[in-house]
């Protein structure tokens, strides 16, 4: 693909002599919507740290628009995996989102103005105008990560990562923080990169999946990756998709002889709710 | 006299104004407050309140060595604390989990050396009391040649926090997504942790090197519990600071003619005793929200772990 905002040209990262990410090759095109699915330990978050620059790769590359990264920042906009911030902190929501302008800048900040509306127009982007004036820490989980959403957002960059959104979210909070995201990568026009354990709620609005397990990574579609013969690829023992009325179940081998040890998904957890995605 | 001097007679004994020792210390007393709440804010912010503490403690081994060669205080206070903060840096100060356990080592070792140079001060130095004002200040006792080197500690250390007033506190909201960013993550702490070095070092030849942290930390958490914004709370705890220690000096200076007299109270109990009292208060507004959000914290649903 030419003209990706993001290419991961194969990867790989070793810690303490475990291969955590092997060979993983996939790119990002410009306003795409990409999910990164994969269960606890399977790299995301290594791969995300590669992709930011904080994890020096062992072989392979990151590209950023065909270039390496550099040491300027503001191309990527990253909402770490959810923490609370310190309820004591004395920030707004809306000095966290206009820290997000020029972080790294010396000295206080000038031309108040031009921030102003650019802060305004981050907050309006997340739908966080009614509680920005609040303390930060005192504001609800859902809440913090629309403001953290809004302080990636200032600085235009041109891709988002969001390291597991959804983690320990409800499942209508996490189909209004999946919206969320969508419109902000339609509207913004920035391609988005989510990492998440659960493919479900994201089917709706992925352009591209990258699969993530033991290290390695399938990418494309979901209807390329999302197959037995490629999950049980890379799972490395067979693997069953069940399509339940427009969502997967991704199961581990049928038979008495099933090795389930690489296999953690073995069933949805929405599923178990007997709730209906769409 | 004058109407406004006689007004003010009760509240100034007689001389506080002509006195050169009083204008001494509130020279010193306003820079120091000022230093002290600018860095203090961060201090109390990114929870490095044992740091502070410890450096305050660590200076009296400055302190003390000082004192056996015959140089002033100030010089071994910054020396001891720049150093004990190189050394907290180095053993890893910065990472949450070694912090406490960084601060505690160089605490130790140093305090250790305390010992040993105060009980050399007072078996072979002049002995006059000197173990006192190093471990409790006297600001009275400080000599005008000294304020040049104040002043030039306090612009210094407030000019290094303004000009990283952007990356530090990026950092000390979230570190990862500072790193993220491209900031330097420990070089901007390293250097704040320098600031800390050298505001602790001016509050202990203030109010002494055990209490130099009521003035750090103090006003600093009186402020942030009353605004939500770090520039107005460094403004807001600059003021705290400074009425401390102005309304300390003339207590203590007042002091002198109250029971047992011809014998003054230190200033520093009054400087600590007013921040404290500051701190008490300014919890007051913030009561009925703080039972508001543990209610909510009894209320809030268990998340459900996927």
């Amino acid at each position: 693909m030419s003209g990706a905002v993001l290419s991961v040209e194969e990867l790989g990262v070793r810690i303490a002599g475990r291969q955590v990410l092997d060979r993983v090759d996939f790119q990002v095109g410009p306003g795409e919507f990409t999910g990164l699915i994969g269960s606890n330990g399977a790299g995301k978050t290594t791969l995300f740290r590669a992709i930011l620059g904080l994890q020096r790769p062992t072989s392979g590359q990151v590209l950023l628009e065909g270039k390496p990264r550099s040491r300027r920042g503001g191309a990527i906009g990253y909402v770490p995996q959810k923490f609370l911030l310190d309820p004591d902190l004395p920030l707004r929501g809306r000095d966290l989102v206009a820290l997000g302008l020029d972080p790294g800048r010396l000295g206080f900040p000038t031309r108040r103005r031009q921030r102003q509306e650019a802060v305004e127009a981050a907050l309006a982007a997340v739908d966080a105008e009614s509680f920005a004036d609040t303390r930060v820490g005192r504001l609800s989980g859902g809440e913090q990560q629309r403001i953290l959403i809004a302080h990636a957002l200032i600085s235009r960059p041109r891709l988002l990562l969001a390291d597991e959104p959804l983690a320990n979210l409800d499942l209508r909070s996490a189909q209004e923080v999946v919206a969320l995201l969508a419109r902000v990568c339609r509207e913004q026009g920035v391609a988005v990169l989510i990492s998440a354990h659960e493919i479900n709620p994201l089917l709706p609005v992925m352009d591209r999946v990258v699969y993530l397990a033991n290290g390695r990574a399938a990418s494309g579609t979901s209807e390329e990756v999302i197959r037995p013969d490629v999950l049980s690829r890379l799972y490395g023992h067979h693997v069953d998709v069940i399509d339940v009325h427009g969502r997967v179940l991704i199961v581990a081998g049928a038979g008495p002889d099933a090795d389930m040890s690489g296999c953690e998904e073995t069933v949805s957890h929405d599923g178990v709710a007997g709730e209906v995605i769409r | 006299m004058s109407v406004a001097a006689g007004f003010l007679e009760p509240l100034f004994a007689e001389g506080f104004f002509e006195n050169e020792a009083v204008h001494v210390a509130l020279a010193v007393g306003t820079a120091v407050a000022i230093v002290a709440a600018v860095v203090g804010v961060f201090t109390v912010m990114r929870g490095q309140s044992f740091a502070g503490e410890s450096l305050g403690d660590i200076g009296t081994t400055g302190g003390s060595a000082a004192s056996l060669v015959g140089v002033g205080p100030l010089a071994g206070f910054v020396v001891v604390d720049v150093l004990a903060a190189a050394a907290m840096e180095l053993i890893g100060v910065q990472r949450v989990r070694g912090r406490d356990l960084a601060t505690g080592i160089v605490l130790g070792a140093a305090i250790g050396l305390s010992a040993l140079f105060l009980y050399l001060d007072t078996t072979h130095g002049s002995g006059n009391g000197s173990t006192v004002t190093i471990l409790f200040g006297s600001i009275f006792a400080i000599s005008s040649s000294t304020i040049p080197a104040v002043v030039a500690l306090a612009l210094v250390s407030v000019a290094l926090i303004a000009a990283l007033y952007r990356p530090l506190l990026l950092s000390t909201v979230s570190p990862e997504i500072a790193a993220a960013r491209g900031i330097p993550v420990r070089l901007v702490g390293a250097v704040y942790l320098l600031t800390l070095a050298l505001a602790t070092a001016l509050a202990a030849i203030t109010i002494g090197t055990i209490l130099s942290t009521a003035l750090l930390i103090g006003p600093a958490a009186a402020a942030l519990r009353l605004t939500t914004r770090p520039l107005r709370a460094m403004l807001a705890a600059t003021g705290f600071g400074i009425a401390a220690v102005w309304i300390g000096i003339v207590l203590a200076y007042d002091s002198y003619y109250w029971p047992p007299h011809e014998h003054g109270w230190p200033v520093s109990f009054f400087v600590v005793a007013l921040v404290f009292v500051t701190y008490l208060l300014s919890g007051l507004p913030g009561l009925r929200d703080r039972r508001r959000l543990r209610v909510l914290d009894r209320a809030e649903p268990v998340a459900v772990e996927p």
